[in-house]
């Protein structure tokens, strides 16, 4: 063994004691950052574990609704416009996930104004959405009646001709096929579900529609939007604590900014894949 | 950002923020033309639907954790500890859809089973009935 290969090995050894005694990062990360990172890789799992269970029991029912009938109306009474609201809501969660990006490069550059400035929009951006959410709950909810354990939205699976009209869209002599979608309205505090005759002469009246689907729309955009005030929070005080001065002294780029700004693009990635699987598939 | 300017970190942040309205924008366009809301009567099957959709969004997830939360810039090592669980997720789906699809089998075999044995149309109120005894 020659002494070079003496010296290399005593080099490892002197090295991995180092590493034993702790103080070197090999994840190049601070302790704050790498735990924001786990704290959203578990969260995750939970919205998988949401959105899986909302899979599996779509595939269990055949009259599960379908979201571009369920989501059609927009803000002034208008109706018809599938998704067109939700896509708004969409682009000002990812407009905020921009102006976060901003504030972080603004703290990496020690410039306080434009990190108050940054998240303060980005702030805009969520308080925007989540009034979007509450709109949009606000319909399900006083218009159309949904609740956590009654769903109005409903498929047939047989085609038929309706017997009267709901003085809504159905007129009594309507047809429709198998796969078509309704909306049971309510008249007099009731559920006016319409009889039908079927292509076989029975006579059958609307059936309410699968109740998992309201429990779980508002258990995931509620415990999504909870996401959001929890993020609004967050971004509110390191917003005051960054105009306060707190971070200059800290001296470490803002690095508060940056773990919350970690979280709030969690939030928007969540949407992703909540916009995915309720409104386009 | 340290690994370039902080006028192209500005600009990446611009190209970002317009890529991912570029794609919302296909989902959506995509979800109403194959849908037959745009052009009456011109449907896309549905699996191709599906894929474009899928695909989309993990094109969005992926840019927005690569770019956004920068995870594109940190160590192999931490990348791997965070984004290698998710593997586990490729079991969950299929395993809860394909029990999702047996339960609405069964559901419909229930139906059909308890239709032959009245003879006649489906009364909801004693199908709930039913199902209670058998609970």
């Amino acid at each position: 063994m020659s002494t070079e290969t003496i010296n290399q090995e005593l080099e490892t050894t002197k090295n991995n004691e180092v590493s034993w005694d702790g103080g070197s990062e090999p994840f190049k990360a601070s302790y704050g950052k790498l735990m924001m990172w786990y704290f959203i890789m578990s969260d995750a799992f939970t919205f998988a574990g949401f959105l899986i269970a909302y899979g599996a029991l779509r595939f269990s029912v055949p009259t599960w609704p379908e979201p571009d009938f369920v989501f059609q109306s927009f803000p002034g009474g208008l109706t018809g416009m599938p998704l067109i609201f939700v896509t708004l809501m969409t682009f000002v969660l990812i407009a905020s996930s921009a102006t976060m990006v901003r504030a972080v490069q603004e703290g990496q550059r020690e410039n306080k104004k434009g990190v108050v400035f940054w998240l303060l929009m980005t702030i805009l951006g969520g308080a925007i959405f989540l009034g979007c959410q509450a709109w949009e709950w606000h319909t399900l909810i006083v218009k159309e009646h949904m609740t956590l354990s009654e769903n109005p939205f409903g498929r047939h699976i047989e085609s038929g001709t309706y017997l009267a009209g709901d003085g809504y869209d159905i007129e009594a002599g309507d047809t429709f096929e198998a796969g078509a979608y309704y909306l049971i309205h309510k008249k007099d505090g009731e559920w006016n579900q319409i009889p039908y005759r079927t292509a076989d002469g029975e006579i059958k009246r609307q059936e309410l529609g699968p109740p998992a689907f309201g429990s779980l729309f508002y258990f995931i955009t509620g415990f999504h939007g909870f996401h959001v005030l929890s993020g609004l929070i967050l971004l509110l005080i390191i917003a005051i604590n960054a105009a306060s001065g707190i971070y200059v002294k800290r001296k470490n780029g803002y690095e508060m900014v940056e773990k919350v700004g970690l979280y709030w693009h969690f939030v928007d990635l969540v949407w992703v894949f909540v916009f995915l699987v309720f409104y386009l598939l | 950002m340290g690994h370039v300017s902080y006028e192209e970190a500005k600009k990446t942040v611009l190209k970002g923020l317009i890529l991912l309205a570029l794609v919302t924008v296909a989902e959506v366009a995509i979800a109403l033309l194959g849908k037959g809301y745009i052009i009456p009567g011109f449907y896309l099957p549905r699996w191709l639907i599906y894929i474009a959709m899928i695909g989309l969004s993990i094109y969005k997830a992926y840019f927005i954790m690569g770019e956004f939360m920068h995870l594109r810039y940190e160590v192999k090592g931490l990348v791997s500890s965070i984004l290698l669980p998710f593997i586990l997720l490729v079991w969950a789906i299929i395993a809860f859809l394909w029990d999702g699809a047996w339960w609405g089998e069964k559901r419909l075999d229930y139906k059909t089973e308890f239709q032959k044995e009245t003879q006649g149309v489906i009364d909801e109120a004693e199908l709930e009935d039913t199902i209670e005894l058998l609970d």
